[in-house]
Order: structure tokens, then C-alpha cells, then sequence
């Protein structure tokens, strides 16, 4: 995970060797030293003709070629460039961008308006939003972190769900086709075996998360101490471009970025939402794995599971895919019955809490999960029971039903 | 005959199919007893019951009086027929396991594995992974895992099958070791031949029910056809003639080098033994003769083939 993070930016920035050499050939002569020349990028003004500069871009003298033409209207609206390589996205963006604000500068200055009066009008708007408490008392909550972690949280889950609960399905298969379980139900009752298979796996899966957050965590932490961001503008320009693509909240905030910061880490929930999240990871996986099990046994090899698997993982898909549309509305209908049913509850609450959810919605979902995993564990237990000894039996939902009145 | 294990009147149905069908059996206490019978016939469910892997429908198993409860599990040792590993499992670790579900404090079964895998000369393999061993070790690693808790009761099913001559001559040893120590030893099996060299008593069972039960000896006279075999120094054609005056049925004959001849011979019901040498004497000089006894593997097809024609004319 950590490499995830990390190995991007090196790589970005082991890119960054090398400047880009801009002929710019303008035909109109608006933008005469306009480009401002940066560490990845030189502008040269030169006067040569479109297929000498062209040539010149292929030998290797330039890198690109920018041509602005004569415009048949009165205004430059469009521009070419040339490249024997594929032109970096910052690098046309900054181009097109710098070109526009010239033109419309030019435009404000031919209607009588000066720029500069359009310059002071534009203010950055600060939304602060306050969440109302039961009690009257207000919090701060800001919109887009809350969907962010709301997202991701419950992807984190869908994942270690799916993850874990199919490490315990091969786990019942495992033991099925090399035949120790009959060895082991000589000892111990299948139930007992089942659950130890299910609790075994929850605490490997719990550790590995540990290590995981811990470890991210960790070098995260190293790499930003020893390697300052800073010194990569490609990268940055990355990030800042992506950024005002997707969340233009963050444009006005640029100054008082590091306050901003500390004001977001406090109106998050912290507690409620860490806790939350151990419990439904934890009594979703019980939820899913005993029907995990239950499937194991049900089959002869892992090809089999296929059928089962479908009916059993859709209720994980819809929420999945609900909770983007319940990020815009986290109160409604629908986001309430979905976190409250203990099928899709793991995933679906975790989208609401970090925009705050009634501590007796909360508590009501809770025990729904756990009513549902001791059903689905006590449902799992008799078919895991008759499933791990039955043999070369084409397994339906009927066969099933009689196992379940064994 | 003490009665070690008592299986009584127990009924199992599986949904359409009735597996045992009010079955009763005594097996004796220390005595190697033979479950015999062909596939379907109900043995390995009734294996499954005594080692409470299922639940009867019906009727009780005693075990030395008692009725059957989890608490038995430590005191019988079971060996499926169909027997398996956690192929990346390390084999002592996991022999060690196995041994410790049966109830065994870790140190002491750690002692006893070791000394039972330098008996079986595999004491190199206790690190290696399962998946690296062939069948056969594999099969011992079993055996020795089933044994290790020395239970009173142990259930073979099938113990020979994938074993080598020399490894089934192995495991027939140890088992009659296991007997000399005191334990019982129920047996399911279709080697006919290592039936009657193993075991005491038997059973047979054919759809869900006993057919026969007993010791082999028992039921080896009970099925006798009263077929003899001797050798006589007589020419055949003239014993041919004597033995249609003496209502005996000649089977088979083979020629000898000095004259005389090898004959089959089948008499009535009522000839014992002696009668029959008496009857045979003035026929010529006698140098051999003996009952043959039919084997456990005829007893078995033709009960098997009987009770089958019963139950195909009932349908």
C-alpha cells in the first residue's frame, strides 16, 4: 500500500529530467512573451517558417512546436502543436490556459473593462458547514472528506468481506477434497470445526489489517520525512491538475492549507468512525464467512461454487453500488434501509457515519448484525454438518433445503 | 466373551435410502472383529455412528456398558476409508495436531510420535511438508496418528488399501501387537483373505441388515458343503464306479505320478468326517485327506448373492 502511494511520485519524478524546448511561432503576436519559462519548460520566440521549425522539432533542436495561425475571425481561438513525442497533459493545459486568459484579458480591454477590476472581484467563497447535535450544539463537518471516507471505508469492507470470506470457503474445500475431514469430525463436531475455521481466519484477517494500517502508515511517514515533495513540481502539477478537476472546494484554499488541515483531522469523528468500522468488518466477514462455509461444504471443487456465490455476494454488490448515491443522501429512505438490513448493512452504514448517524439507528443496525450472523452461522452449521462428508452429489437449492431438516 | 462394543436394534435413514436397518451386533471384548459386506451395504454409516460423526434414528451403542458420549472420543481410534492430510501442513506438526484433537498432552505425544516414526523408519520426515511424501508413507503417518492415544476401541476401514505387500504385512503385525495389548479392533474390509487371517469373529451385512455374525470358524462350519479332499493309490475309473456306489459326489480329479489319484469329493449331510474315511479305506491305500472348509470369500458371495435375490423378488 505504501508502495502504491510512493512508487508513483519517484517515478514521476525520475521523469522530470529533462526540459521541454518550446518553439512557439505566432502569427497573431498576442502571446509574445507571454509563456512563462519554468523548470520543465522553455519557451523560444522564433520567426522561421511552419516546416523549417517542423524539422527542426524532428532533429531534435526543439520538442515541440507551438503554432498559433492567422485567425480568420478576429480572435485566436485556435493553436497547433507539433511533437515526435506524446505532449505531456500539464504541459498543454498550461498552454491552453495561459492563451485563454490573454485572449479574454484582450477581449475585456477591447470592450472598455479592465482586467484588473475582474481580478479583485473574484473571491473565494468559504463554505463552512455545521452539523445540528440533538442537544442544539453544532459541529463542523466538511462535505467532501466525509464522502471520501464514507467511500472508502465501505470499499475497505466489500474488499476484506470478499477477501477473507473466500480464504474460509477454500479452506472447507481444501479439507473436503483431501479428505482429512473425515479424521477431524472423528474428534471434534462440524460445527466446532466450522466456527474455529471462521474465527481462525477473522484473526489473521484483523492482524494482517494491523500490519497493514501500521505499516503504511509507517513509511509513509519515512518517505515524506527524507524525500520532500516539494522539490517535484511534475509531480505536484499532477496532483494540483487532478485536484481542481474534481473537488474546486480545495481552489480557494490554497494559503491556509496546513489550518484547513487540522480544522478537517478535528470534525472527524474519529472514534466513532474507527470503532464503527471494526464492527462491521468484523460482523459482516461473520456474516458472509459462515455463508462462505456453508457453500464450501456444498461443493466437490472450487469450479462448483460458482452458483452459490451469486445469490450469496449481491446484496455486498448492490450496497457497493448504492452507496454512491447515497453519499448525496445520507438521511434518506433507502440509505436507512440499507443500513439497518444486515446484508448490506457492513457496507451501506459505513457510508453514513461519517456524516453523522442517530445513536439508535446505529445501535438498531448493530444488533441486526449480530442477530444475523448468529442466524447465518446457525443456518451454515447444518449444511456444513451433512456438505463436508457428501461426495459426487450435484448439489441444489432443494438438496439443500433437506440438509438444512437433517 | 465379554461384550466390548454393543450396537442395539439401530435404525439410520439418509431422505429415500434406509442405511441400517435395526441392526445388532455384539463384538467381544479384545477380539479383532471383521464388519464385512459389500459397497452400500451400510458399514461405513455404522462405522460413523460408533465414532459420533452422525446420530442413529433408532436404538443405542454401549461402549463397556456405557452409552455412547463425546467423552469416548479419546478412547477409540478411527482410520477412514477414505483418508487424507493437509497436503502443506508439516508432518509432525501435523501428526501432532491430530494426535492432541484425540485428547493427548503435547509433550507426551511428541515422545510417542517419535518413537513410533523410528519404528516405521520415516523419522526423517517429520519437517518435511505432507505433499512431499508418497501414498504410502502417507498411509503409515495415518496409522500411526489413529493408534497413538492407545484406544480401547480401534476402527479400521479398509487399513490395507494402498499399502505394498511389505507395508501390509507390517500393518497385520502391529495390528495383532495392538490386540495383544488389550485393545478391540473392529475391522471393515473386502481382502477376504486377510479376514480369515486376522480376525476372530465377523459380521456380514447387506442392505442395512446382518446376515451373518459369529466367529470365523463358526460360521465356516455352519457353511460347510461337506467337500473333501484326499489322495488315494487307485486307478481313477475304478474310483469312479466305487464312489457312485457310495453316494459321493467326485468334484475333481488329478492324475499322480505313482499311480494314485487327487479327488474332490462332495458327500451327504449326514457323513461326518470319520464315517467318510471308513467308507473311503477299502477303496485303497489313503495318504491324504482333509475337509475344505469354504472360504470366507465364498461364504461371503453366495450370502451376499442369496439375500440379494430375496430382497430383487420382494420388489
Amino acid at each position: 500500500m505504501a508502495a502504491l502511494m510512493i512508487v508513483p511520485i519517484i517515478l514521476a519524478s525520475l521523469d522530470n529530467v529533462g526540459k521541454k524546448n518550446i518553439a512557439v511561432i505566432d502569427e497573431t503576436n498576442w502571446f509574445l512573451g507571454r509563456f512563462e519559462n519554468a523548470d520543465n519548460m522553455q519557451f523560444h520566440y522564433v520567426f522561421e517558417s511552419v516546416d523549417s521549425v517542423k524539422s527542426q522539432v524532428l532533429n531534435g533542436k526543439y520538442d515541440l512546436l507551438l503554432y498559433v495561425p492567422q485567425p480568420t475571425l478576429n480572435v485566436p481561438v485556435n493553436a497547433e502543436i507539433y511533437s515526435n513525442r506524446q505532449i505531456p497533459m500539464t504541459t498543454a493545459s498550461y498552454i491552453s490556459n495561459t492563451m485563454s486568459k490573454e485572449v479574454e484579458t484582450k477581449k475585456l480591454l477591447a470592450s472598455g473593462i479592465d482586467p484588473n477590476i475582474i481580478k479583485s472581484a473574484k473571491t473565494a467563497i468559504n463554505l463552512v458547514t455545521f452539523r445540528l447535535d440533538e442537544d442544539g450544539a453544532s459541529k463542523k463537518s466538511f462535505t467532501a472528506v466525509n464522502v471520501a471516507l464514507g467511500l472508502v471505508s465501505s470499499i475497505l469492507i466489500y474488499f476484506f468481506i470478499f477477501i477473507f470470506g473466500s480464504q474460509v470457503m477454500r479452506g472447507v474445500i481444501e479439507e473436503k477434497t483431501s479428505r482429512i475431514v473425515e479424521v477431524i469430525v472423528s474428534s471434534v463436531r462440524p460445527f466446532e470445526l466450522m466456527l474455529g475455521k471462521i474465527t481462525g481466519i477473522a484473526l489473521v484477517g484483523l492482524t494482517q489489517f494491523l500490519l497493514w494500517v501500521i505499516l503504511t502508515a509507517g513509511i509513509y511517514g519515512l518517505f515524506t520525512l527524507f524525500y520532500n515533495p516539494a522539490q517535484i513540481p511534475e509531480a505536484q502539477m499532477n496532483a494540483g491538475a487532478m485536484m481542481q478537476q474534481t473537488n474546486p472546494v480545495m481552489d480557494g484554499m490554497n494559503q491556509e492549507a496546513v489550518l484547513k488541515v487540522f480544522e478537517v483531522v478535528e470534525a472527524i469523528n474519529f472514534k466513532v468512525i474507527i470503532l464503527s468500522f471494526l464492527f462491521y468488518f468484523i460482523g459482516g466477514y461473520l456474516l458472509y464467512a459462515a455463508l462462505f462455509a456453508a457453500i464450501g461444504s456444498a461443493v466437490d471443487s472450487e469450479a462448483d461454487t460458482q452458483q452459490f456465490m451469486l445469490p450469496v455476494s449481491l446484496p455486498l454488490i448492490l450496497g457497493l453500488v448504492i452507496s454512491n448515491f447515497i453519499v448525496n443522501n445520507p438521511d434518506g429512505a433507502l440509505a436507512f434501509w440499507l443500513s439497518i438490513i444486515p446484508f448490506t448493512s457492513p457496507v451501506v452504514m459505513m457510508v453514513r457515519i461519517p456524516f453523522g448517524v442517530p445513536y439508535d439507528e446505529l445501535i438498531l443496525s448493530m444488533s441486526l448484525l449480530i442477530v444475523g450472523f448468529l442466524f447465518t452461522t446457525w443456518f451454515a452449521g447444518k449444511i456444513y454438518r451433512t456438505g463436508i462428508l457428501m461426495y459426487g452429489k450435484k448439489v441444489t437449492y432443494r438438496e439443500l433445503w433437506k440438509w438444512m431438516k437433517y | 466373551m465379554r461384550t466390548f462394543l454393543s450396537v442395539n436394534e439401530v435404525t439410520k435413514k439418509y431422505a429415500n435410502h434406509l442405511a441400517i436397518n435395526n441392526l445388532s451386533l455384539q463384538v467381544p471384548e479384545n477380539s479383532i472383529y471383521g464388519l464385512l459386506g459389500p459397497n452400500g451395504a451400510g458399514k461405513t454409516s455404522l462405522i460413523r455412528i460408533i465414532n459420533q460423526i452422525t446420530a442413529p434414528d433408532k436404538g443405542s451403542i454401549l461402549l463397556n456398558g456405557e452409552v455412547l458420549s463425546p467423552e469416548h472420543i479419546s478412547r477409540i481410534g478411527y482410520l477412514p476409508e477414505e483418508r487424507g492430510l493437509y497436503k502443506k501442513m508439516k508432518v509432525g506438526e501435523q501428526a501432532l495436531y491430530l494426535a492432541r484433537l484425540k485428547g493427548m498432552p503435547k509433550n507426551i505425544a511428541r515422545q510417542k510420535l517419535l518413537y513410533w516414526f523410528e519404528k516405521f523408519e520415516i523419522e526423517n520426515w517429520w519437517n518435511r511438508k505432507v505433499e512431499e511424501l508418497s501414498k504410502g508413507m502417507q498411509q503409515k503417518i495415518q496409522f500411526i496418528v489413529t493408534i497413538l492415544h492407545q484406544p480401547e476401541l480401534l476402527i479400521f476401514d479398509e487399513p490395507f488399501s494402498g499399502f505394498d505387500p511389505i507395508n501390509v504385512n507390517l500393518l497385520k503385525e502391529e495390528i495383532l501387537k495392538l490386540r495383544e495389548q488389550g485393545a478391540t479392533i473392529i475391522f471393515s474390509t473386502h481382502n477376504m483373505a486377510s479376514v480369515e487371517e486376522l480376525c476372530d469373529h465377523i459380521a456380514l451385512i447387506n442392505n442395512g441388515n446382518k446376515i451373518l455374525e459369529g466367529t470365523v470358524n463358526e460360521i465356516r462350519e455352519a457353511h460347510r458343503t461337506h467337500t473333501f479332499e484326499c489322495e488315494i493309490k487307485q486307478p481313477v475309473d475304478s474310483i469312479k464306479q466305487d464312489l457312485e456306489q457310495l453316494s459321493v459326489t467326485l468334484n475333481k480329479f488329478v492324475r499322480k505320478a505313482d499311480n494314485s489319484v487327487r479327488i474332490t469329493i462332495t458327500s451327504d449331510a449326514e457323513s461326518s468326517g470319520n464315517q467318510l474315511i471308513k467308507k473311503l479305506l477299502p477303496l485303497g491305500e489313503l495318504s491324504d485327506f482333509k475337509e475344505l472348509l469354504p472360504s470366507m470369500n465364498d461364504i461371503f458371495i453366495a450370502q451376499v448373492s442369496a439375500t440379494n435375490i430375496k430382497t430383487d423378488s420382494h420388489e
